[in-house]
C-alpha cells in the first residue's frame, strides 16, 4: 500500500517559486529613445507573467492548466519545455519532455512529407534509429500515405496539421506538453488523437494540457490548476476548476 | 491536493534536469543527426525552383572574378606586378566568398529560424553551425573550378603535401572564424537587427583588408614608404582571412607561377597564431551566444 502511494508521488515536474517578467519596449529606435527621454516618458514597462508559481506534477498524472487569456498558461509551458528561462526560481523536469506546442513549426514547405517527418522528428529530439523504427506508424496515423512524397507546400492545411501532429505524438517521451492544438483535423481524426492521449495516460506518461476545450479536459485530465494573472488560484479536481473558470 | 511539502523526498533533486540548459558547442555532437538534416535541407532547397540551379554557384563567382580581372588586372595594370594574376585573384576570391557566405548566413540563422526558436527547444547553435557547413558545400565547386584551371597550368607536377595541408588549414581557419563571428553577431541580431547591417559592412571591408586583389608586398612597401612602424604589417598578416588567403596562394598560385613576390614571412608560424586567435574569437562568440540564448524566444 505504502509503496503504491510512493510510486504515485514521484514528481516529474517541479516548479519552484518561478517568476517570469517580460520587458515591454516602447521605443523601437534610437530616435524614439531620444524623444521619449527628452519628454521623460518611460522607455520600457514590466509585465509580470508569472508571480512565484509553485507546482508539483507527479509521474503519470494528467493535469490541465486553465485560466483566461494572459494568465500565464503558455508561458508556463514554455518554461517547462525549455524554450524560455525563468527570471527567478527554478523549473525541474525528469525524463524526456516533448511539446505539442504549435506543431509544424519545423516543417519546410519545399521538402517532401517524408523528408519533413525525419527533419521534424529530429528537431523534437529523436535519433535516426527511433525515427526509422516509427516511420510507418507515423505515416499510418496521419492517413496521408499517398501524398507522402509530395512537397508539403502542396498539402491542404488539414493534411499538413495531421502529419505534423502525427510526428509530434510519436516522439519518445516521459512528459507531454499540449498547448491548444486539440482542434486538429476533422472529427474522426480528433477521436484518434484522444485515443492516443488515453494510451499515453495508461502508459503512465505525464501529461500537461493547456486548453479552452472543457470537454476534452474533462475526458483527459484528473487534476486541474487554474492560473489567474500569474498566480495559482486553484489546484484540485477538474469540475471545481471548470466552475471557477466558467463562473 | 497532492502538493507534498518536500517534492524531493522521494526523488533526489539531482535526478531532475533543468529544461533548456544548453551544452554549448558540445550539443552539436549530441545532435549530429539533426545537424546533418539541417545541412541537407540547406543544400537541397537552396536552388529549388530555379532553372539553372547549381550553375548559380559557378556563375556568381565567375562574374565577380571577371569584373575584378578586367578592371584591376587589365585596366589598372595590377597584372604586371603580379604574374598569373587570374589564378592569384581567383584563389583569393574563393576564400572571401566562403567567409562572406558563412558569416552572413550564420548571422541571420537564428532570426531566419524564428518560428522554431520561439516554439521548440533545441540547441540554437546548430543553426549557425549548419549555416557554416552549407557555405562550405557551396565553396567546393568553386575550389573544383580553381583546381581545374591549376591542373591545366601544370599544378599537378608541383603539388606537395604542404600545399594540401595549406588548403585544409585555410578553409578550416575561415570556417572557424566565420562561426565565431557568426555566433557573436547572430546572437546580437535577435535583439538588434543592426547586427545584420554591421556584418554587411564588415564583409565589404573584408575583401579589401586582405591581399586578394593586390599582393601583401604592396602593403609592406606602403608601410615602409609612409614610415609607419613595422608591427603594423605583422598585425595585417595576423588577420585570419589574410592568413587563409595567403595559404591558398601558397597552395594554388605559387606552384604554377614564376614570381619574385616572396611568400609572406613566418607563414607556418602565423597559421598557428591565427588559429589561436580564431579559437579565442570562437570562445568569445560562444560565451556571448550562451549568455543571450535564454532570451531568444521572447525577443524574437
Amino acid at each position: 500500500m505504502s509503496s503504491q502511494i510512493a510510486a504515485e508521488m514521484r514528481p516529474s515536474i517541479v516548479v519552484e517559486d518561478v517568476h517570469k517578467t517580460f520587458t515591454l519596449n516602447h521605443a523601437f529606435s534610437l530616435k524614439d529613445t531620444i524623444v521619449s527621454w527628452i519628454r521623460r516618458r518611460k522607455l520600457t514597462s514590466q509585465f509580470e507573467a508569472l508571480k512565484g508559481l509553485d507546482i508539483v506534477i507527479n509521474e503519470g498524472e494528467s493535469v490541465a492548466i486553465l485560466g483566461l487569456n494572459g494568465s500565464g498558461k503558455s508561458t508556463l509551458l514554455k518554461l517547462v519545455s525549455g524554450v524560455m528561462q525563468p527570471d527567478g526560481g527554478s523549473v525541474l523536469t525528469r525524463g524526456r519532455v516533448a511539446g505539442l506546442i504549435e506543431v509544424g513549426a519545423g516543417f519546410h514547405p519545399e521538402l517532401s512529407g517524408r523528408e519533413n517527418v525525419f527533419l521534424n522528428a529530429a528537431i523534437l529530439g529523436m535519433s535516426r534509429k527511433e525515427i526509422e523504427a516509427r516511420y510507418d506508424e507515423i505515416v499510418a496515423f496521419s492517413e496521408i500515405e499517398p501524398f507522402i512524397d509530395q512537397e508539403v507546400k502542396h498539402y491542404s492545411s488539414g493534411m499538413f496539421m495531421r502529419l505534423a501532429f502525427s510526428v509530434a505524438i510519436h516522439v519518445e517521451l516521459d512528459i507531454l506538453l499540449v498547448d491548444e492544438i486539440l482542434s486538429v483535423g476533422d472529427a474522426p481524426f480528433r477521436e484518434k488523437c484522444r485515443t492516443k492521449f488515453e494510451e499515453l495516460i495508461a502508459a503512465r506518461k505525464t501529461l500537461v494540457v493547456v486548453s479552452h476545450d472543457m470537454d476534452m479536459v474533462r475526458e483527459l485530465c484528473a487534476r486541474a490548476i487554474v492560473l489567474n494573472k500569474g498566480d495559482v488560484i486553484y489546484d484540485g479536481n477538474v469540475e471545481g476548476a471548470i466552475a471557477i473558470v466558467e463562473g | 491536493m497532492s502538493q507534498i511539502r518536500d517534492p524531493f523526498a522521494l526523488v533526489p533533486r539531482s535526478s531532475f534536469d533543468v529544461p533548456g540548459k544548453a551544452g554549448g558547442l558540445l550539443d552539436v555532437f549530441r545532435w549530429h543527426y539533426l545537424l546533418r538534416l539541417l545541412v541537407r535541407t540547406g543544400v537541397t532547397t537552396r536552388y529549388r525552383n530555379s532553372v539553372l540551379g547549381w550553375t548559380w554557384s559557378y556563375v556568381r563567382p565567375a562574374a565577380q572574378f571577371l569584373v575584378f580581372w578586367v578592371v584591376l588586372g587589365l585596366f589598372l595594370n595590377l597584372e604586371r606586378g603580379i604574374p598569373n594574376y587570374a589564378v592569384y585573384l581567383f584563389s583569393g576570391i574563393v576564400v572571401i566568398n566562403l567567409f562572406s557566405e558563412a558569416f552572413k548566413n550564420a548571422t541571420t540563422s537564428i532570426v531566419g529560424n524564428a518560428p522554431l526558436v520561439r516554439k521548440v527547444y533545441l540547441p540554437r547553435q546548430l543553426f549557425a553551425v549548419s549555416a557554416v557547413i552549407v557555405a562550405f558545400v557551396h565553396f567546393l565547386p568553386q575550389v573544383g573550378l580553381l583546381l581545374v584551371v591549376c591542373l591545366f597550368l601544370g599544378w599537378i607536377t608541383s603539388i606537395s603535401i604542404l600545399s594540401v595541408l595549406a588548403i585544409l588549414a585555410g578553409a578550416t581557419l575561415v570556417m572557424l572564424f566565420a562561426l565565431g563571428l557568426g555566433l557573436l553577431f547572430g546572437a546580437m541580431n535577435v535583439r538588434y537587427r543592426d547586427a545584420e547591417n554591421i556584418v554587411e559592412l564588415l564583409l565589404l571591408l573584408a575583401t579589401w583588408a586582405s591581399p586578394v586583389l593586390y599582393s601583401w608586398v604592396m602593403v609592406q612597401d606602403a608601410i615602409t614608404e609612409l614610415g609607419w612602424p613595422s608591427w603594423l604589417l605583422e598585425l595585417y598578416l595576423l588577420n585570419p582571412i589574410t592568413q587563409a588567403v595567403e595559404l591558398f596562394h601558397f597552395a594554388f598560385w605559387y606552384p604554377v607561377t614564376q614570381t619574385t613576390i616572396p611568400i609572406p614571412p613566418a607563414l607556418a608560424l602565423n597559421t598557428l597564431w591565427t588559429f589561436l586567435l580564431t579559437v579565442a574569437i570562437l570562445l568569445i562568440g560562444q560565451a556571448v551566444f550562451r549568455r543571450l540564448e535564454g532570451r531568444f524566444a521572447q525577443d524574437l
